[in-house]
């Protein structure tokens, strides 16, 4: 066993090898511009554009025709909902969303309301879940998007993609998904979800970083969007800009090996995350999971250790790259905004870690992970006044602390 | 983010963990912060009331690697000061010590009123 541990699968993966060995070609030999019209070097690579838009289509129940290629999810998810909000604006100015969406979907979100457009944020419960029957209430006849993630990048949680589809088609309103944490791990398929956009990036799935897609349904309903940026006129016009050839092909050999052995990696990997879960459980207690028991992403475990700050605990497990909702690990100060909405008290916020597993992580990797958590949680809190108050029958929400 | 090397000591061997006798008279204790900002430290210090030496720190505290070394730092200084000694450690001593990047002042901060609440503390039972 090598150390350290990658556990941060949901922040990013490493490429496979045989991803890379398929991009190399692209990189020297056939370089040619997919956009070059008049020579072989063109003609070459935008018939392997073509082959990989097809294939990326394929895996999510579309159309190679659908898939417009950008620089990653964030800018999926720009384009889409800014591309949408402009177009749409005469129809209405009204959007959907949730308020544990990733930032690159709320903070677009904000850009707009700026502008006059008005978004509602759905409830969420403590378990990530939204309510059915809120959406189809929220949907007015100025409602031009509802924009619901596939899964949580932090807690895991899923959204019944099927069911918000159903409502959307049936409301003429609208679905994007981000589904850069579903594709490749869990069934998504556009059709049968009625998802009209749905953003994706490749540096999820094993793939290279700086590549993603935005599917954009072209029939029942078509979908028209405004750019977002100008140029060449490439992907019809949707996103100029020429195409990053050996990021296309690398975006569609991962997507391939993650499609082929999808159903029984979401089960070793959903295996693994009970094993994490019970092995720290069956140890110590004070342990809160963040997110759905099991409607959640077969990889994701986000746990909150009780009386136990989350940096420091990271610093105890110098061996484990994990990540933590604590705010001494992010650059704002603040705890993580998705725990926050699900109403998680900031304190068990800055106790959360969340474990990510992939494709490389081993039994034994998981359980190294587990005896190394235990020991610091232990000795952390040793250490903690929090956790001897407790001990102590001192209940913490009595006490009257000097915030600073 | 790195951490500096004495952060990294005093992390992985905390000076004067533990907790002091609160009912003892010559004991007093400090604790400041809150769970919610993510950190809280308690200090306790035992003082010999004729000399009004410190002779014995204890901390325990919840936070980040900054926040436990700040504060097994302010047990290693206080300990065989006189109390208005004590008094007048400065936070930035300790950012000075510690190589505390500005985002971890605070933590700092509030390892020097845990100091001040303690001896604050022990002087208000000595009043008693």
């Amino acid at each position: 066993m090598k150390l350290p541990i990658y556990l941060d699968y949901n922040a990013t993966t490493p490429v496979d090898p045989k991803v890379v060995e398929t991009m190399m070609p692209f990189f020297t030999e056939s370089f040619g511009n997919a956009a070059s019209r008049n020579h072989s070097f063109g003609w070459q690579v935008e018939k392997v554009v073509e082959d990989a838009r097809e294939s990326i289509g394929k895996a999510i129940g579309a159309g190679g025709k659908e898939i417009v290629f950008t620089s990653g999810a964030t800018e999926s998810d720009n384009l889409a909902i800014l591309g949408v909000a402009n177009f749409y604006q005469k129809k209405g100015k009204h959007i959907i969303t949730s308020p544990i969406e990733h930032k690159a979907v709320i903070d677009p979100c904000h850009a707009l309301e700026q502008q006059g457009y008005e978004i509602t944020f759905l409830d969420v419960e403590k378990n990530g879940c939204i309510d059915l029957n809120q959406l189809a209430d929220s949907i007015r006849d100025d409602t031009i998007l509802v924009s619901l993630m596939a899964g949580n990048n932090e807690i895991g949680t899923l959204n019944p993609l099927k069911e918000i589809g159903e409502i959307t088609r049936e409301k003429g309103v609208l679905f994007h998904t981000d589904a850069t944490q579903g594709v490749g791990k869990i069934p998504i398929d556009v059709e049968e979800m009625k998802i009209d956009l749905l953003s994706m990036s490749a540096h999820k799935m094993y793939g290279p970083k700086g590549i993603g897609a935005l599917y954009v349904r072209r029939k029942k309903p078509r979908v028209r969007l405004s750019p977002i940026m100008f140029g060449g006129g490439h992907e019809r016009g949707m996103r100029s800009g020429t195409l990053n050839v050996t990021g296309i092909v690398g975006f569609a050999k991962a997507l391939e090996l993650s499609m082929d052995e999808m159903a029984s990696e979401a089960e070793r990997l959903t295996g693994l995350r009970q094993r994490l879960f019970e092995r720290l459980t069956s140890e110590l207690d004070y342990i809160f999971l963040n997110g759905h028991p099991t409607e959640r992403l077969p990889n994701n475990l986000n746990l909150s250790f009780g009386y136990v700050e989350g940096e420091s605990l990271m610093m105890g497990v110098s061996e484990l790259a994990v990540s933590s909702g604590s705010a001494c690990t992010s650059a704002s100060l603040e705890p993580s905004y998705v725990l926050r909405a699900l109403g998680v008290g900031d304190d068990l916020a800055h106790s959360s870690i969340r474990f990510g597993m992939g494709r490389f992580t081993t039994v034994e990797e998981v359980d190294y992970a587990a005896e190394q958590m235990i020991s610091a949680v232990k000795r952390l809190r040793e250490m903690s006044p929090l956790y001897e108050m407790v001990q102590e029958g001192v209940d913490l929400s009595t006490v009257k602390w000097s915030s600073h | 983010m790195a951490y500096s090397e004495k952060v990294i000591d005093h992390y992985n061997e905390p000076r004067n963990v533990g907790s002091l006798d609160k009912s003892d008279a010559n004991v007093g204790t400090g604790l400041v912060g809150a769970p919610e900002c993510g950190d809280v430290m308690k200090l306790q210090i035992q003082v010999n009331p004729k000399t009004n030496e410190i002779v014995d720190a204890k901390f325990k505290t919840f936070g980040c690697g900054s926040a436990i070394a700040s504060s097994s730092l302010a047990t290693e200084w206080v300990k065989g000061k006189s109390i208005d000694q004590a008094m007048s450690i400065q936070n930035t001593e300790i950012v000075e010590e510690l190589s505390l990047p500005p985002v971890k002042i605070h933590c700092s901060v509030l390892a020097e009123d845990a100091i001040k609440a303690a001896i604050s503390d022990y002087k208000s039972r000595k009043e008693d």
